[in-house]
């Protein structure tokens, strides 16, 4: 590349991105699928503004190892550990399991063995790059599929290494070993574990040094550096690069600088995979779909539905709840990008001919293309159909409940409030529309069902008519005003007790003279406050007081303000008066004090000053 | 000091009462007697369209032990006769009440210089004790006939320039039968609507004038005042 079609290059990429990103994230598939159409646009067959995707696929597969330097920051050691069940477990049986089921389908269709068990073994593995990077997009990582798709994907990350290694004595004309395999192991092993004691001994400290410069860029390199030469190292050594970073991520897991290693790395992380994406869809050799499309076309079907069986069975024997499965499914069944690797490095050592590795790399290619597409299509026809079916089976609720009290929305807030009534012998009826939140309570014996609170059916049947107590614990602003409003025009005699999010949520359900209303934070900071105080040399006694005090001072605010609640500058200005006279109060009672004391011929105690009680 | 808080916490007592009724009970789910009384006295307020009772749950009102002071002075400056209607816990008042009395009867507003507004009112301790009344006796456990337990009540009354009224006092709560429990109840109840036309209150002697020197208190605070 000469200077001006670096430039050119950028300004190609670039574009592509800026523009595809944003339309494909409009139509609702994604950023992914903007990538890849944006690598098609301006690859080879589409616009020919790249000619050769080799490079740049080679490029930024660092998006790919930074990511999971990433994966690995927010997985600490213990959690790694006990991982390493379904790694190893449900990691293998995908990757064995979806082989040799594709090797077995292969034969029977007459192939080679060879070709056969390379084909397979290059299928079976999925695309990290994917899997992960939607699993981000969508805040999926902390869930059961989410840890199910990680577990797999950190296995092939660790399994390609022997797969790449073992291709070329698959091929007919391949010499004896050259007996480095086990000196390549000791290798390996022994550069894992310099990482990982150098990791925990060294990185510290050097992390600290550096931050000590006090230079944010040379910081942002640092990080760079770090993940740059656990990849080399690991790379080095015949290890990938990605398992390196992720070492060295699980390594800075618990470090302090962790949330600072991750912002620096974000956007890195970000545009190189773009670009990786982006390659990929340059690299989808339209020649080789154009002459033989069917087989293409039969290729990429048979290995998805072959591996999404696999994948689908595992999930149900994980278990991974039924509304997660898709998603772990599609995440998983596509081709990946060691695919390509294993392809070419077949090709390579003459184990397959080289129309067949291009056939087979644009196979996963188009796997990679059409997984942000099953995604969009299981959002909407799958995901709703087992949500639903779900529901129905959840929401046996056609038999009535007669609790005396209802809990709608059981997540931090509800639950506490529900668990302090079942302490006292309350077995609440919990409503709430989270399968798996409300599994988990049945487990402990609650009353839990499926159900949306605002639907009037549902609440008459959970019990509402009878109830005297509706616990309005629901997160969503909205939702919790819907049944709100809801419940007193049709059960006015049941008494709402309610979460308020914010101060206008709880105006909103003042209005709709709901009898009980905190504002969830209110009382936590509150007992924070107290505890500054005390910190700071006030009695615990007598934070306590101030606290009630300003507690019942800002309710008392509150409600004054409640008709001027849709003035802004009156509400603005309502607001800032209350907050000065609870101010000059607080002082002249402080001042008091002082003159007491100064006149009971005390010695002047400086601070913390000691007012009297609330009189 | 008045306090700019408006009673949005406060509850809205009965403005005007002539007669306050403070109920002091920790426990009070597990009161036969007290729980009675209370629901009596309420009874006889919601029965009543002059306005003449204020019937004041403390325990209800603050179970987080934060008085509103100034709601209860403005309850206080109204009435003729104020109740105190507890248990005897630890030959004492119950410590919401003994907080109600620190914090609300404030030096300059209920006692001290310019302290008035309590002056001329009739203060009646109507209690409950668990042990029977042969229990105090000095050769029983309580050791002391009841009568020695009061002084702290009259005094207090005395210094605000109250008078203290005999107590209406039952012995025994938790052995009392239901029929005795409801004839305490009827007497309450009847004192309460008679007031102030009660035959012994033509011998009860006018308070006792306790004027507080300037120069005995150089401190307002109240925690120095229980001495």
């Amino acid at each position: 590349m000469d200077p001006d079609s670096w430039l050119l290059g950028g300004l190609v990429y670039l574009g592509a991105a800026v523009i595809a990103v944003p339309v494909a994230k409009f139509l609702g598939l994604g950023s992914i699928i903007g990538y890849l159409g944006a690598g098609i646009l301006i690859g080879p067959w589409g616009l020919k503004l790249v000619t050769d995707p080799k490079d740049m696929l080679h490029f930024a597969e660092f998006g790919v190892v930074l990511m999971l330097f990433l994966v690995g920051l927010e997985l600490e050691p213990q959690r790694l550990w006990s991982l390493r069940k379904p790694i190893f477990g449900w990691g293998s049986l995908q990757l064995f399991g979806s082989a040799a089921l594709l090797a077995a389908a292969a034969m029977a269709f007459g192939l080679d063995w060879r070709l056969a068990v390379v084909a397979s073994f290059g299928l079976a593995l999925s695309s990290t790059a994917i899997g992960l990077g939607v699993l981000a997009e969508r805040n999926l990582m902390a869930t059961s599929s989410g840890e199910g798709v990680l577990s797999v994907s950190l296995l092939q990350d660790i399994a390609a290494i022997p797969i790449l290694a073992l291709l070329p004595f698959l091929a007919v004309a391949a010499g004896t070993s050259d007996g480095g395999g086990w000196l390549g192991a000791a290798k390996a092993i022994g550069t894992i574990a310099i990482v990982i004691l150098g990791g925990r001994l060294l990185l510290r400290p050097a992390l600290r040094w550096v931050a000590k410069s006090d230079s944010p860029e040379i910081f942002t390199a640092a990080s760079l550096l770090l993940v740059v030469a656990s990849a080399a190292l690991m790379d080095r050594v015949g290890l990938s690069m990605a398992l390196g970073a992720f070492l060295a991520g699980v390594l800075l897991a618990e470090s302090e600088y962790r949330r600072e290693l991750e912002t620096d790395i974000e956007p890195f992380k970000g545009l190189l995979l773009g670009l990786f994406f982006i390659a990929v869809g340059m690299s989808i050799d339209f020649a080789v779909v154009r002459e033989r499309p069917f087989v293409i076309a039969a290729v990429v079907a048979g290995f998805l539905v072959v591996k999404a069986a696999v994948l689908w069975a595992m999930a149900r024997a994980m278990p991974v709840p039924k509304p997660e499965r898709p998603v772990f499914v599609i995440l998983l069944a596509q081709g990946g990008e060691f695919g390509f690797v294993v392809f070419q490095t077949a090709a390579q050592a003459g184990v397959i001919t080289a129309p067949v590795s291009s056939l087979l790399v644009a196979a996963v290619a188009i796997s990679m293309l059409l997984t942000p597409l099953l995604l969009v299509a299981a959002d909407r026809w799958l995901i709703p159909l087992l949500a639903g079916s779900k529901k129905a089976r959840l929401a046996e609720i056609s038999e009535p409940q007669h609790a005396r009290v209802i809990i709608a929305g059981s997540g931090r807030y509800g639950q506490i409030v529900g668990r302090m009534l079942f302490a006292n012998g309350i077995t609440p009826t919990i409503l709430d529309h989270d399968a798996e939140a409300i599994e988990g309570l049945r487990r402990f014996g609650w009353r839990a069902f499926y159900g949306d609170a605002t639907r009037l059916d549902l609440m008459r049947t959970a019990g509402a008519a009878e109830a005297s107590l509706l616990v309005l614990a629901i997160d969503d602003i909205e939702q919790s005003v819907d049944v709100a409003r809801m419940v007193r025009e049709n059960f006015p005699a049941l008494t709402i007790v309610a979460r308020a999010r914010n101060v206008q949520h709880f105006y909103e359900l003042h209005e709709l003279g709901v009898a009980f209303i905190e504002r969830e934070t209110f009382d936590s900071a509150l007992m924070s406050a107290r505890s500054a105080l005390e910190h700071l040399g006030w009695q615990p006694h007598q934070a306590r007081n101030l606290a009630l005090r300003f507690r019942r001072y800002n309710i008392a605010q509150l409600h004054q303000m409640a008709p001027h609640r849709k003035d802004e500058a009156k509400l603005m200005a309502a607001a800032r008066q209350g907050r000065q006279q609870l101010e000059e109060l607080f002082a002249l009672e402080r001042q008091q004090a002082a003159e007491r004391q100064a006149r009971a011929g005390w010695s002047a105690g400086a601070e913390p000053p000691a007012t009297s009680g609330s009189s | 000091m008045a306090e700019p808080i408006p009673p949005a916490s406060a509850p809205p007592g009965v403005a005007g009462a002539e007669v306050l009724v403070l109920v002091a009970h920790p426990e009070l789910e597990q009161s036969r007697v007290n729980s009675r009384l209370l629901r009596d006295a309420r009874a006889l307020q919601a029965g009543d369209a002059t306005r003449r009772y204020d019937v004041r749950d403390l325990y209800a009102l603050y179970p987080d032990y934060l008085i509103d002071v100034a709601a209860e002075q403005q309850a206080l400056a109204a009435a003729r006769l104020v109740v105190w209607q507890q248990p005897v816990h630890w030959y004492g008042m119950p410590p919401l009440l003994k907080l109600w009395l620190d914090d609300v009867l404030a030096f300059g507003w209920a006692y001290g210089p310019g302290g008035t507004a309590l002056r001329g009112k009739d203060l009646w301790l109507v209690a409950t004790t668990g042990g029977p009344e042969d229990s105090y006796r000095p050769d029983s456990y309580n050791r002391y006939f009841f009568d020695a337990f009061l002084p702290p009540y009259e005094q207090t009354a005395a210094l605000c320039g109250m008078r203290f009224l005999p107590p209406l006092l039952l012995h025994g709560a938790h052995k009392a039968s239901d029929a005795e429990i409801a004839n305490h109840a009827g007497a309450y109840t009847a004192r309460l609507a008679d007031y102030p036309r009660w035959p012994e209150l033509a011998e009860v002697a006018e308070c006792i004038a306790c004027d507080v020197p300037l120069t005995a208190r150089p401190m307002e605070n109240l925690a120095e005042e229980a001495a």
